[in-house]
């Protein structure tokens, strides 16, 4: 079964205000796709549509992936389905520490597979997760921090790819992942995500700004404006973008204000 | 779904503990409370004549004071309805062989005997009214730690015993306090000599079986000077469509450097009214620590406290509450510094959910002369839905200007956009918002012996099951 996203003419509305307008996109397994454009054109909207946020309404459409249509599964069940978002403010969690919480996320997906399974062994993992945190260049005391509890804006955005490497998924989007990141941070995160890019895995990859496409080559560049996809071409559409400014894609696509 | 999965599934949610043994006892007092109770319970424990009349005063006073009414509601609470005392077996077991089989039974599926072997240093088992097994390792019975029911510290330590009795929570101290001193019986007498230091915690664990049984246990713990121990007490019953009535007296006494921990992780059935004393006197750099999880019960008023009677004295209390459905949990604590430098922190965490009630009462007492007190409090209250309630009650008196107090009290919400991020993991809605719950008592937990918090968060989660719809 291939694991492509399809979204075809998908509306969104919040509280009954629309903010997508009819949003088409094909991420095929293996591609990295970036979707670029500016604030409040609904790039967010579309990362916690696909991921189920209750308080995101599709009016229409259809989001196609392994063969269901993801609107109509809860957020949980799309997880266990290969879909991951790494978000652009990670909530904090007190009380309960990483690795408390990825191990019970592991276990969430192991039983989807088999009801009777009794959760992975401790020491594999422990293992597991050593691998994945020097992946990511992070202290061995990171696992038994409060989730997202007090984290400086970089160990947020590290946490969110060591949550994506350690769940393994087939679709990852990353809203964002580049803002708030020095270019140490910004490198060490890209780092980790190349490494996780590969032939199972299609990545839409939210950001304004071309930096982060520096480290991360894109297969492809959308542009989205007013709740659209308007632009969409190979890495050189990033360049234009950032040689011509966003008003280079209001020109061009004046109704779409 | 196998037959196994059904059966996993109706146990979720349910009680674990809510069986019941068929009743078949040596002695049971008639319902009600009089006179003729009191001093058959006496005889019943072939006591000497100065507890007896202790017994009927308390008696008197009990009848006397009206029930409080500045609390959660106690209309349902009938007097005239309790077994006021059901002695199980002639006498307390010090091995499980001599405890008869169906309490032993009860007491094996409650897994007391397995964790005595594997991390305790001795267990005590009250059944109805009386302790049924009582037991403490060798190696500290011979460094002279006493660890007796109640009833047979006074048989065995009369001078000891009577000296300490009724010291720090008198009988006219409060209506149940009342009850408890004309009604005693079991609970455990503890005494750990100058110096010694207990390292496994002593335990003992209280069951309920009858309907509308009463249970009054006293426990007495004196920590000799520079001694050191942990108690740890568990409580079950099964559930009846008829109420049930616990009203524990602890009194602890602290001497100058010793350290006492008292755990309790309650988890009654929930037509059980739990109305607790509970109190340290803690003397000269001495530290008191209650540590009080409360996720059981009908009505429970529980309010933990350390009287800093000496200088540099520290008292911390601990507490955590969970309120379900038609559940109010009244639980706080208290703290008097009535000696200079003496420390206190007060941590309060509840949690109510479907119609559920917990409030936090507490106070903080600063006396004149009590220079250099310095005291912290905080009450954080968690609230599962819309249906919950929490209510907090602090009073703080301070009489003293040399002193540090700070007080912070929290509510929060289970928040949408927490529960999105951790289903957007793969975690159920049920998961995600019993991770929230656990991550919020995780200060409390963390301070419990491993195998106690293994078995608050399944506690946790079977308090949580189903709550999502």
């Amino acid at each position: 079964m291939s694991s492509v996203l399809e979204i075809r003419n998908l509306h969104v509305s919040i509280n009954d205000r629309p903010i997508l307008r009819g949003v088409n996109l094909i991420v095929p397994q293996g591609e990295v796709h970036a979707l670029m454009g500016p604030n409040g054109t609904g790039k967010s909207t579309l990362a916690y549509t696909l991921m189920g946020h209750p308080g995101y309404q599709a009016t229409a459409g259809e989001v196609l992936f392994k063969g269901q249509n993801l609107l109509e599964l809860k957020p949980d069940a799309r997880s266990r389905l290969g879909v991951f978002l790494a978000f652009q403010y990670p909530v904090a969690i007190p009380g309960v520490s990483v690795a408390n919480f990825l191990r019970t996320a592991i276990n969430a997906r192991r039983r989807t597979l088999n009801t009777q399974d009794k959760g992975i062994p401790v020491p594999e993992f422990r293992k597991l997760l050593r691998t994945k945190m020097e992946l990511l260049q992070m202290p061995s005391d990171f696992a038994g921090r409060y989730l997202n509890d007090g984290f400086s804006g970089g160990e947020k955005k590290r946490a969110e790819i060591l949550q994506m490497a350690v769940l393994e998924p087939e679709l990852a989007i990353l809203d964002e992942t580049d803002s708030g990141l020095d270019i140490d941070a910004l490198r060490i995160v890209s780092e980790g995500v190349n490494a996780l890019a590969g032939p199972s895995l299609g990545i839409l990859l939210i950001t304004h700004y071309q930096r982060i496409l520096n480290y991360i080559k894109p297969d492809v560049v959308h542009v989205m404006y007013g709740g659209k996809i308007v632009e969409s071409g190979g890495p050189e559409l990033a360049l234009t973008l950032e040689e011509h400014g966003y008003d280079w894609v209001k020109e061009r696509h004046p109704s779409e204000v | 779904m196998s037959a196994s999965d059904t059966k996993a599934l109706e146990e979720l949610g349910s009680y674990k503990y809510g069986f019941r043994d068929p009743e078949d006892y040596f002695y049971r007092s008639g319902k009600g409370l009089s006179r003729g109770v009191v001093e058959a319970i006496s005889a019943q424990k072939g006591e000497p004549d100065w507890m007896r009349e202790y017994r009927l005063k308390a008696l008197e006073h009990f009848l006397k004071r009206p029930v409080p009414t500045w609390g959660p509601d106690l209309s349902g609470l009938d007097f005239n309805e309790i077994y006021y005392y059901i002695r199980p077996s002639e006498r307390t077991g010090a091995s499980w062989d001599e405890v008869p089989d169906t309490i032993k039974k009860t007491f094996d599926r409650l897994g007391i005997p397995e964790a005595e072997r594997k991390f305790l240093a001795g267990v005590g088992a009250q059944y109805e009214s009386e302790m049924v097994y009582h037991s403490i390792q060798e190696n500290l019975s011979k460094l002279g730690v006493i660890f007796l029911s109640s009833d047979d510290g006074l048989k065995q330590h009369p001078d000891v015993f009577r000296q300490y009795f009724g010291t720090v929570i008198p009988a006219t101290d409060n209506k149940f306090a009342a009850i408890n001193s004309a009604c005693w019986s079991g609970g455990s007498f503890v005494y750990v000599p100058k110096g010694v230091k207990v390292d496994l915690p002593l335990q003992a664990y209280f069951r309920l079986n009858t309907q509308s049984m009463g249970q009054f246990e006293r426990t007495l713990i004196i920590a000799d000077e520079g001694s050191q121990v942990h108690y740890v007490e568990g409580c079950t019953a099964p559930i009846y469509s008829k109420d049930s009535f616990h009203s524990g007296v602890i009194e602890i006494i602290v001497m100058p450097g010793a350290r006492v921990r008292y755990t309790t992780i309650q988890n009654w059935s929930t037509n059980v009214y739990n109305l607790v004393t509970q109190r340290a006197v803690v003397h000269e750099g001495a530290t008191m620590e209650w540590v009080d999880a409360n996720l059981g019960s009908k009505v429970t008023m529980k309010y933990p406290s350390c009287y800093l009677v000496g200088k540099g004295a520290h008292g911390e209390i601990l507490s955590m509450a969970f309120a379900g459905p038609g559940q109010h949990q009244d639980a706080g604590g208290k703290v008097i510094h009535a000696a200079p430098y003496t420390t206190s922190k007060v941590t309060s965490k509840s949690i109510s959910k479907g119609g559920g009630r917990a409030s936090y009462r507490g106070l903080l007492k600063v006396y004149k002369g009590a220079h250099g007190s310095k005291s912290n409090v905080v009450c954080d209250a968690l609230l599962i839905d819309p249906q919950a309630r929490t209510d907090t009650y602090p009073t703080i008196e301070i009489d003293e200007d040399d002193v540090s107090v700070g007080h912070e009290a929290t509510v929060s919400k289970v928040g949408e956009e927490q529960l999105f991020y951790l289903t957007s993991r793969g975690l159920s809605a049920e998961e995600a918002t019993t991770m929230v719950v656990s991550g919020f008592i995780e200060p409390l937990v963390k301070e419990l012996p491993m195998e106690y918090a293994i078995e608050m968060n399944r506690l946790i989660q079977m308090q949580m099951a189903g709550s999502v719809g």
